[in-house]
């Protein structure tokens, strides 16, 4: 229990001076870091040819980032199906399906890194760090930049930037700017710490092959033991910080070769909430509105507390079958014994609540009610959430929130003495709808049709699973019920909508708000206008996130844990 | 998406610049920031950074971080594999609670480690009977390796005393007393039962 504590106490005290520092990176981004990342930026848009200083409207900032994702798929897809015959593989692995390759290219493009595959015998070395670890930095800077450009837009400090030009068209900064910052100065020196206090702890770092022991006990049928190794520390580190989540390993963080000791442990944990957690301050000191970054981080805490002390809880019961057959003890099905229950849990949680999705247990194994618990983090998805697309996932919620609690105070809706119209909250709510409607469509025809489901565990649970796949994609997770057999054809081509469906609406919805909401003329705060700075704000964005969230799954959660969770009770 | 937008900026929008950005990103990220750090992983850690390996004799018998399949009654054993130890292969059971599956293989097992040991089903460890997540879970609880510490001295013809101490040696803690379980890493321990390891 005092794990848990501290892991949450060190998470947030490390986030304050980091969301400082990454405030600073995107209001001007000078000072001593300035002095040393400014050359190397300048270096980078040579390259790229790009003029940094150059403003974009929403459509231009959209199509750059757009188009820079279109061109990095098609390279990693290309890569994943020639792998076989390209350098740097020294185990010798062959090229993937074109459907699997498909698959993988999205899922990784998306900062999802749902796997349908066993990194550690289907990728080269030159799949995983030059396809998988490129974009395992560029995504979630690219969520960066754009909630930076959304905030900047939406609730910045009035300067040049935010200004509607003379025929009304509103900048919201430069797409290429914002995420070489992001690289930079964010994501790469994070990831570099990382990686070295895990690689003390036994994480390999080598361009070799696979190693192979004589086994102590040569009765008992393994004359040979292979272990794959490889630049494993640099991967796994940009994985947990990046809130990407795919492993080099199959089975994740769990594997004591990605995931030695409780040590390395604790700071991949840690890893897990950092910057999304840091957003949440930098928003606060890069608009002057601390106290609404207060209000955010407050909600979010709520939020993550509660739902991660339930699947504490629900991992520490013992497992139903093993009832009579063994001493009293957790639920360690699916577990190492290095963790235990309780650190476990609190990944399954924290994973799912920062669409990280790297897993230090096996989630299908978790008892019916800790297995509910990832699949609501998702579901919600914004209780710190994605670098920067959870935050924006947040704004979404908190317009919605100024919207109808605007209403119900009896003034024309507005948020930040903007007017709250037609055109904004149909798009919120097309970026908020999309969820449910892709999430249950999908699985039911998938359910109608058991031939496609690919099913492992039998009754409730495997609706659970179908239910956890596709919820997954479209919160750009990655975690998975891992029992599925997903890699199929129907598997790899619906998830890959999902996945690409579930990234790039919530981000462009939300800036195409940002800037319909910059053009409008600006009303002054004053005392009749609703403040969103509040604790009482806060708790009716909380009230909005929870209804959203229960009047769109609790059936199918009745049909899948809770039945499940029933019957093994009886 | 007009063309007429004054700040629209297509020039830096353009396919070329997207496909430049591209490349520098992948030779970038993909692979200068991974050479730098496995560089310099392998010169602060050469031993971790090619997976731990033990070597006895000139010989590796395995890595300190990946389990073995122990059936020979003179070793401890570890926990069930959905994997057979085998690193290329790694996994665990996804079964779920409610897999009737999952109920078999532990009645089962139960049973065998029941009659093995000489104890009751009902004081076998939970971690003896639950297959690990990674399917190569180098270790067991302390708990585990003592129901097995009487099997494994007659097999050895060694008092049981002996390999209780060694188990107590061989116990670690969390780490600062908070992090982690309490847990006995299976081939280290065996290895000192044969003499490969030095105490110390």
């Amino acid at each position: 229990m005092n794990e848990v504590i501290i892991i949450y106490a060190v998470t947030l005290l490390l986030a304050w001076p980091l969301g400082k520092y990454i405030a600073g990176v995107f209001n001007g981004g000078k000072g001593t870091a300035g002095a040393v990342f400014l050359p190397v930026e300048s270096g980078l848009y040579r390259l790229f040819g790009v003029d940094p200083s150059q403003p974009m409207s929403w459509q231009g900032y959209g199509k750059a980032l757009l188009k820079l994702h279109l061109v990095l798929v098609l390279i990693i897809f290309g890569l994943l199906m020639a792998q076989g015959l390209l350098f740097l593989n020294p185990d010798g692995i062959g090229g993937m399906s074109w459907d699997l390759a498909l698959h993988t290219a999205v899922s990784f493009l998306t900062n999802t890194n749902q796997q349908h595959y066993s990194g550690q015998a289907q990728l080269s070395y030159l799949a995983h760090t030059f396809g998988i670890v490129t974009l395992q930095v560029v995504t979630p800077a690219a969520g960066m930049a754009a909630l930076v450009a959304i905030v900047r837009t939406l609730l910045g400090r009035s300067d040049k930037k935010s200004q509607p030009s003379s025929d009304g068209t509103v900048s919201v900064g430069n797409f290429y700017e914002d995420i070489t910052r992001a690289v930079v100065r964010v994501m790469l020196p994070v990831a570099a710490v990382v990686a070295l206090i895990i690689a003390s702890q036994g994480v390999p770092n080598s361009y070799e092959g696979a190693r192979t022991a004589i086994p102590l006990d040569q009765t008992a049928g393994m004359t040979e033991q292979n272990i794959p190794i490889g630049p494993v520390a640099p991967m796994v580190a940009i994985k947990q910080v990046g809130t990407n989540g795919g492993g080099w390993y199959g089975p994740n963080s769990s594997v004591p070769l990605e995931n030695p000791t409780p040590v390395s442990n604790f700071v991949q944990t840690v890893s897990l909430v950092l910057i999304p957690a840091a957003l949440v301050f930098a928003l606060g000191f890069m608009t002057g509105r601390r106290r609404l970054a207060m209000v955010v981080m407050g909600v979010m805490v709520v939020m993550s507390v509660s739902l991660t002390s339930v699947a504490i809880w629900s991992e520490n019961q013992p497992n139903a079958a093993f009832s009579g057959l063994a001493a009293e003890g957790p639920n360690l099905e699916g577990k190492e014994v290095r963790f235990g229950a309780s650190a476990t849990a609190l990944w399954g949680s924290w994973t799912t609540q920062t669409s990280n999705g790297s897993v230090n247990g096996m989630h299908d194994s978790f008892n019916p009610i800790g297995g509910m618990i990832p699949m609501i983090d998702m579901f919600i998805n914004v209780t710190f959430g994605g670098i920067g697309v959870g935050l924006i996932g947040f704004l979404l919620f908190l317009l919605l929130a100024a919207f109808l609690g605007s209403l119900m105070i009896g003034r024309a809706p507005e948020i930040a003495g903007k007017a709250l119209e037609t055109r904004e909250m149909k798009l919120v709510c097309i970026a908020l709808l999309i969820q449910p409607l892709l999430i249950l469509g999908f699985s039911a025809i998938t359910v109608a049709f058991p031939a496609l489901t690919g099913n492992s565990n039998p009754g409730f649970h495997g609706i659970s699973q179908v239910i956890y796949e596709y919820t997954s994609a479209f919160a750009n997770n990655g975690s998975g019920f891992e029992g599925l057999g997903d890699d199929s054809v129907w598997w790899n081509v619906t998830c890959a909508v999902n996945l690409a469906l579930g990234r790039f609406i919530p981000i462009l919805a939300p800036l195409a708000v940002a800037a319909s909401l910059a053009a409008k003329r600006s009303a002054p705060e004053g005392r009749g206008s609703l403040s969103i700075d509040t604790p009482t704000f806060g708790l009716m964005t909380l009230a909005v996130i929870v209804m959203f969230t229960l009047l769109s799954f609790m059936p199918v959660l009745i049909l899948g844990p809770i039945a499940e969770a029933l019957a093994l009770m009886s | 998406m007009t063309e007429s937008n004054s700040v629209a900026a297509n020039r830096s929008a353009s396919w070329l610049t997207a496909v430049r950005a591209a490349i520098v990103f992948v030779l970038l990220c993909g692979g200068l920031y991974p050479l730098l750090v496995t560089t310099a992983g392998k010169v602060m850690f050469p031993h971790q950074a090619f997976g731990s390996m033990i070597i006895v004799d000139d010989i590796a018998v395995g890595s300190e971080l990946v389990g073995q399949p122990f059936t020979a009654p003179e070793y401890f054993h570890g926990r069930p594999s959905a994997a057979n130890y085998d690193p290329f292969s790694v996994g665990g059971s996804n079964y779920a609670a409610s897999n009737p599956d999952l109920r078999s293989r532990i009645a089962e097992d139960s049973d065998s480690i029941a009659q093995r040991e000489g104890v009751a089903p009902d004081s076998i460890p939970v971690d003896l009977l639950a297959a690990s997540g990674s399917g190569i879970d180098p270790h067991i609880s302390p708990e585990s390796a003592i129901v097995q510490a009487e099997r494994v001295a007659k097999a050895r013809d060694i008092p049981v005393s002996r390999v209780n101490e060694l188990i107590a040696r061989y116990t670690e803690g969390p780490t600062l007393g908070i992090f982690g379980q309490r847990r006995v890493n299976v081939l280290r321990i065996n290895l000192a039962l044969d003499g490969k390891e030095s105490f110390d």
